[in-house]
């Protein structure tokens, strides 16, 4: 039939419903729709189920377990916690735990993965081949075999009695990293502000430093003045306070350690398998951007006289971020998951304390509620600040 | 065209190639290749693909490095010294076949990215410059856009003027309307020849024999590395004394 949708004008209705069954608006319209139903189906299904178990094992759902007393305590805090505190501060406890040790992992990673994937790209033939080994190795066997090794590695290491000294300011042994510490004064916090106003500093000297380029043609190496203002600030603050010296050594003393401040070995372990697993994928994400610059680009560059650094900073890196981000960001994602193999070592993580509170009060469901939930966010949260860094370096087309 | 050539003969050549051979591993790309070029002199280098003609230009301001014989550029030999390739380089524009234009910066950045970080312009006198040589190549109404946004033949224009912006005393283009649709082809060697009126000296490879005819003060032809034979155009084209010249005009005129 040629004749498949007739002119419009003065057809019976009948005739008009046939052609809306044939309009691409109509069915797309109509299969989201049938979708969301389905969707809403299946979620009322599950959830009425969750609920009848529940109530045939008389199990009482809600989240008032939260402000009940948790009666456990955790080998590791960043805030105040003993076994009186609740629940609900229990997780806070493993909260700060997991990002933590996701941040250190992250910088650690990123530092690592950067230098890795240049490496990797280098013409220095050995340091290319051992960048290789090394991507094969940390990217090729399980994250979770990984942290086991650092953490058998850690556990190891000799006793407090005969702990390895790291230059009289710390020490390594099965009890951790273990390093001398200023000891806490006011002038600390006031030294913290000095350095900030020192970074905000820098960076206003930098773009000051380009409109005085673009202005004059003089170009202004801002490296030295703005470590020294960096540097600088905080050392004139010091001075300020009197220069309060008093150094926190730690010490042997019975089985332990005294003074200074101490990382425990399951987080360097932790830390070190995770970060490492994930800077090989981030070595090869960053060879991947650097490669994806076609050649042409640097050879025009050096076609007007550019120089090297210049090379780098102004032709390369600004075409080869907008390739390395996106999948960088979900490297991040994927490390900040990737902490909740804490449970393997003893680290206590949001995942590990969890697991202890839904043990203790038969919360499953709202505890891995809470666990999800809480992931879910940091995710995003890091996903939305990498997709904004994205829209900065991203390339302008038609 | 003569009358250039022969008013500066007497000059020093401005670039001089001695014996230069290369090699990309086992095969030899360039064969002891002498080339002398005057100021103001034109030449296009032609033959078949796989010659060594574009490795040949590309030597002369090191995106190739030859390892036998000797180049100069204004008496400079470019060696491995720094200061030498970066002096040379900053006397010699280049025009390549896929524009090379750098995508993340507008038209007019493009511009000035070389005269603000090589040679210290202030912005708003690169932003002149740059206009200037826009309104040269015709297209200064896309200063504010994106490479990505222009025909081919426009951005081939503005890689033309990113290397005048150096203000550079040679041009070599490599193959400049190879990667262009035919209807473009013409906007590009239009500037190129005022470009060549306004006393550029130039290398061009190129397969556009009607350019050549037309501009060059000499012809170049080269196969498989080697210099074959090197004559003013009307003398190449009408009276080609090798039988590979020969050859090499029959296939490339006949269509």
């Amino acid at each position: 039939m040629i004749d498949a949708t007739p002119a419009r004008d003065g057809q019976p209705s009948a005739r008009r419903s046939k052609d809306l069954l044939y309009s691409e608006g109509f069915r797309a319209a109509a299969y989201q729709i049938a979708l969301a139903a389905a969707v809403v189906f299946v979620g009322l299904f599950l959830y009425q189920n969750v609920v009848e178990n529940l109530q045939r094992q008389n199990i009482a759902t809600g989240f008032g377990f939260l402000r009940e007393v948790s009666q456990f305590e955790i080998g590791e805090t960043l805030i105040n916690y003993s076994a009186r505190d609740t629940y609900a501060r229990a997780l806070l406890v493993g909260l700060l735990n997991t990002l933590s040790v996701s941040a250190a992992g992250i910088v650690l990673a990123t530092i690592i993965g950067f230098s890795v994937g240049i490496a990797r790209v280098s013409n220095n033939w050995l340091l290319q081949r051992i960048a290789t080994g090394y991507v094969e190795i940390v990217r090729n066997v399980p994250v979770i075999l990984q942290v086991i090794f650092w953490a058998a590695v850690t556990r190891n290491l000799p006793a407090p009695r005969q702990a390895l000294e790291l230059w009289g300011l710390g020490f390594l042994s099965n009890r951790g990293l273990t390093f001398a510490t200023p000891v806490a004064d006011p002038a600390h916090g006031w030294m913290f502000l000095a350095l900030v106003a020192g970074i905000a500093l820098a960076g206003i000297g930098d773009r000051w430093a380009r409109r005085h380029r673009e202005a004059t043609g003089k170009h202004v190496d801002m490296l030295w003045p703005s470590l020294a203002v960096v540097i600088g600030l905080p050392l004139v603050v010091w001075l300020a306070f009197g220069a309060p010296h008093l150094i926190s050594f730690p010490e042997r003393k019975g089985f332990s350690f005294v003074g200074g401040y101490t990382i425990s070995p399951e987080f360097v372990a932790l830390m070190t398998g995770i970060s490492l697993y994930a800077s090989g994928f981030i070595a090869e994400i960053v060879r991947a951007g650097i490669e994806a610059t076609p050649k042409g680009q640097v050879e025009a560059a050096r076609s007007i006289a550019l120089r090297p650094r210049f090379i780098m900073r102004y032709v390369v890196l600004p075409q080869a971020l907008r390739v390395i981000v996106p999948p960088l960001t979900s490297q991040y994602v994927s490390l900040i998951k990737n902490s909740s193999i804490a449970v393997v070592v003893g680290y206590p993580d949001l995942v590990n304390i969890g697991n202890t509170v839904m043990n203790q009060t038969g919360q499953a469901v709202e505890a891995i509620a809470v666990m999800m939930t809480v992931y879910l966010i940091i995710s995003v949260v890091t996903s939305l600040l990498m997709n904004t860094y994205n829209r900065l370096v991203a390339i302008k087309e038609r | 065209m003569s009358q250039s050539t022969s008013t500066q003969a007497a000059d020093a050549p401005i670039i001089s190639l001695h014996n230069v051979s290369k090699w990309y591993g086992q095969f030899q790309v360039l064969c002891a290749v002498d080339l002398d070029v005057r100021k103001g002199e034109r030449v296009v280098v032609c033959g078949p693909s796989g010659s060594g003609k574009s490795t040949l230009i590309r030597c002369i301001n090191r995106l190739e490095v030859h390892q036998e014989g000797r180049i100069f550029v204004k008496g400079l030999e470019m060696t491995d010294n720094v200061k030498n390739i970066d002096a040379i380089r900053r006397n010699i524009g280049m025009v390549f076949q896929n524009f090379n234009l750098f995508p993340h910066l507008t038209v007019l950045e493009n511009l000035t990215l070389g005269p603000m970080l090589t040679r210290h312009m202030k912005k708003a006198d690169a932003e002149d410059l740059a206009m200037h040589f826009l309104r040269k190549v015709r297209i200064p109404e896309q200063a504010r856009k994106y490479p990505l946004q222009l025909s081919g033949g426009q951005q081939q224009r503005v890689a033309i003027a990113r290397s005048l912006c150096m203000e550079p005393e040679i041009m070599l283009f490599d193959e400049p309307t190879s990667a262009l649709d035919p209807e473009m082809i013409k906007e590009v060697l239009d500037t190129m020849i005022e470009l060549a009126e306004s006393g550029m000296t130039m290398i061009v490879v190129t397969h556009e024999m009607g350019f050549a005819r037309t501009v060059a003060d000499n012809v170049v032809f080269m196969a498989d590395g080697r210099m074959v034979e090197s004559a003013p155009p009307e003398e190449f084209f009408g009276n080609p004394r090798e039988e590979r010249t020969r050859t090499f005009l029959d296939q490339i005129l006949k269509h």
